[in-house]
């Protein structure tokens, strides 16, 4: 039987899937990047094979994606994330017409055809606000964890509006509404907000089709989903590990790969 | 105008640049040529006589003053009633390609911001003040200017960009404004249009000392139209399978149609390369080797990348075959006609393509998709250019929904590549090279 890898390589966190010549997930990690990203690729494959309990001999081919692809040595071919991020979520759920990923230091939406292929794509890579990133740097301001940032912002009563785009000003906009004494879950919320409008708003460029996937860190924050899926009007479906769909994309590149 | 100055002219162009060029071919003789690459048919022949051509126009510049009149004229602008006048012209803009392909764009930009003008004003206008400021120029040296003569069918920018100018060479102004076509030119315009033809010509007289004769302004608008519609044709040889040129060559090819229309020279130099690529049409030499999709680009060229770029869709088996960009100086040309002399010039000059409204250029754009047989477009949104990049992502939904094709939208600049970020280019650009070839 022979095992083919996926691995996705981004600013923030290096993430591997392996699946079987059928496309049966048979392991995955999601491992942080720091600084040297060949040395993250293969922590978050060697992961990702023990939990598959595999050797690394046993993966017959391997497919790199993500910001940092083209450091993966392993890796016979080198696609975007936009083709495995469109694939990944195509097969995890077969009606999706629209890919919303949040990612630590970018964000994009996909807008797929009847068949899965791509049809559009925008991508926000050019600032922090509208990423995981922008949330990480609230949330240490605020004192709380990133995790803790979704079930917060569902208990809010209320909400307060935060007017900066920038991650930068933003901040200490944060600063101050904390010294005033809003409430922390509020604040959160108002903060949510700021990166579902930013994310939204590129949906205006690609158009949303149902069903929607969000994918990527972010997408295991409730709060932020709640609010797109009201922001866009749609109901919004999020995979069990929404980090892992790029890389399971590639690696079921890998696999088609190896058949041809 | 001063005679041993035109004498001095005269000299430096019979005699002292042929020796310089061939003393310059001499030096390059002897190092290495490159190596070819096996993703590119064989260069273009012509290439070499249009660095000659470009490089005479540059170096007998400096030469210019004294001897003729110098004027210094946005892209855009109807020089034919220049060079009826016999002055000697530079573009800017031209200068400012050159400056940008050089990779000079953000130092000179640089120069410009440190004098305060603002890092958002295009980089065109940033590196032709950070030129006058500094004297900084990859060409030697450039003539000041007797005149400016500028015309805002391209944008509002060169309207107050060349007021600065005017303002710090104490120089005269001369400005055409041309009213934005909304959705068909009215007689009225026309009519405003002509009379500001009719004001400036005392003006012009006054700079080059000679007087305004319309007989020889329809000669040279003659051999203007001559020059526009062999580059329109070389342009259309383009839709042969292989295409016998890349937009890639088009973007420098164009210099002369740009910088030199009205004089003889556009219009020899357009007839032979059409000659050129006909022949290689007919004969079946593409400019790649392995044409397998063809492309349409949007907007102007991204100057210091357009060897990385030529080379990077070659190796991808795509070939550019038509710009809105190129296109844009054969586009109006049929509506100059010389029965009219002056009221054709106005709607040559006013319905270029940004001057025209964003429904006309939808569909230029798709009739070029059809007419080319495009299989994807690459649009660049270029921080510079406003009147340009304005309404590109719904041009860019409306084409692909209409037309079936793939489209990618890559920010950069035109020159100052401190807005360019090579790895989110590429990222995006693989992602549609994955789409055409799955399409
Ligand atoms: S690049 Fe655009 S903004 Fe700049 S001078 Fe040309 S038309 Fe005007």
């Amino acid at each position: 039987m022979s095992y083919y890898a996926g691995i996705d390589v981004g600013s923030l966190s290096s993430d591997a899937v392996i699946v079987d010549a059928a496309g049966g997930i048979k392991g995955w990690a999601v491992t942080e990047t720091g600084a040297h990203s060949t040395n993250a690729a293969s922590a978050a494959l060697d992961k990702a094979l023990e939990r598959a309990g595999l050797r690394p001999d046993q993966v017959a081919y391997t497919v790199a994606t993500g910001y940092g692809r083209a450091a993966v040595p392993q890796a016979g071919k080198k696609v975007t994330e936009i083709t495995c991020h469109a694939l990944g979520a195509y097969t995890l759920f077969p009606e999706v017409g629209t890919v919303v990923d949040i990612g630590g230091q970018d964000s994009k939406v996909i807008r797929l055809g009847e068949n899965g292929k791509v049809v559009d794509f925008v991508m926000n890579d050019k600032c922090a606000a509208g990423t995981g990133r922008f949330l990480e740097v609230m949330a240490a301001k605020l004192g709380v964890t990133l995790d803790d940032l979704g079930r917060l912002s569902l208990g809010a009563e209320g909400e307060v509006a935060i007017s900066s785009v920038c991650t930068v000003f933003a901040e200490s906009e944060v600063v101050s509404l904390v010294a005033k004494n809003q409430p922390i879950p509020q604040i959160i919320k108002g903060l949510h907000r700021a990166v579902v409008n930013r994310v939204a708003a590129m949906t205006g460029t690609t158009g949303v089709r149902e069903q929607v996937i969000m994918s990527g860190g972010v997408a295991k924050n409730a709060g932020v989903v709640k609010l797109m899926a009201e922001r866009l009007g749609v109901e919004i479906s999020v995979p069990d590990e929404p980090q892992i769909v790029g890389a399971l994309g590639a690696a079921l590149l890998a696999a088609r790969e190896d058949a041809v | 105008m001063s005679l041993s100055d035109k004498a001095k002219l005269q000299f430096m162009k019979d005699l002292g640049f042929p020796a310089l060029a061939s003393l310059q071919k001499a030096m390059r003789g002897k190092r290495a040529p490159r190596k070819a690459n096996p993703d590119f048919g064989p260069p273009l022949k012509c290439t070499a006589r249009l660095k000659e051509i470009m490089t005479r126009h540059y170096y007998l510049a400096r030469f210019a003053p004294g001897a003729k009149p110098v004027a210094w004229v946005t892209s855009g602008a109807p020089v034919e009633l220049l060079r009826a006048l016999d002055f000697y012209t530079i573009y800017p803009e031209n200068h400012g390609a050159l400056c940008g392909a050089q990779k000079m764009g953000p130092e000179l930009c640089q120069v410009a911001e440190d004098e305060g003008y603002s890092a958002d004003l295009c980089s065109y206008a940033r590196v032709d003040l950070g030129h006058m400021l500094s004297g900084k120029t990859p060409a030697g040296k450039l003539p000041k200017p007797d005149l400016l003569f500028c015309s805002n069918n391209i944008c509002q920018t060169v309207a107050y960009w060349y007021k600065v100018m005017a303002h710090r060479l104490g120089v005269p102004l001369v400005m055409f404004d041309t009213p934005f076509n909304y959705t068909e030119i009215s007689q009225d315009d026309i009519d405003y249009m002509v009379g500001q033809v009719k004001d400036m010509i005392p003006v012009l007289e006054k700079a080059a000392g000679k007087a305004f004769d319309m007989e020889r302004f329809i000669q040279v608008a003659e051999l203007s139209r001559a020059a526009s519609e062999l580059w329109g044709q070389c342009l259309e040889t383009m839709k042969a399978r292989p295409a016998p040129m890349t937009i890639f060559d088009a973007f420098v090819h164009l210099a002369p149609v740009v910088s030199l229309r009205g004089l003889p020279v556009a219009r020899e130099y357009y007839e032979i390369l059409l000659a050129e690529l006909l022949d290689r049409a007919r004969s079946g030499i593409g400019a790649i080797t392995n044409e397998k999709k063809r492309l349409m680009w949007d907007n102007i060229a991204i100057w210091y990348k357009v060897r990385d770029f030529s080379e990077l869709f070659a190796s991808r088996g795509m070939n550019f075959v038509a710009a809105t960009y190129t296109n844009a100086w054969a586009e109006t040309i049929q509506h100059l006609d010389m029965s009219q002399p002056l009221e054709s010039l106005a709607k040559t000059y006013s319905l270029v393509i940004l001057n025209n409204n964003l429904e006309h250029r939808l569909n230029l754009m798709a009739k070029m998709v059809s007419e080319y047989a495009v299989d994807g477009l690459v649009v660049h949104s270029a921080r510079s250019c406003k009147p340009y990049s304005l309404g590109q992502y719904d041009l860019k939904r409306l084409l692909s929904e209409r037309l079936g094709i793939p489209a990618v939208v890559i920010e950069a600049d035109i020159t100052d590549y401190r807005y360019f970020s090579e790895e989110q280019a590429l990222t995006r650009l693989e992602a549609f090279f994955e789409a055409l070839e799955a399409a």
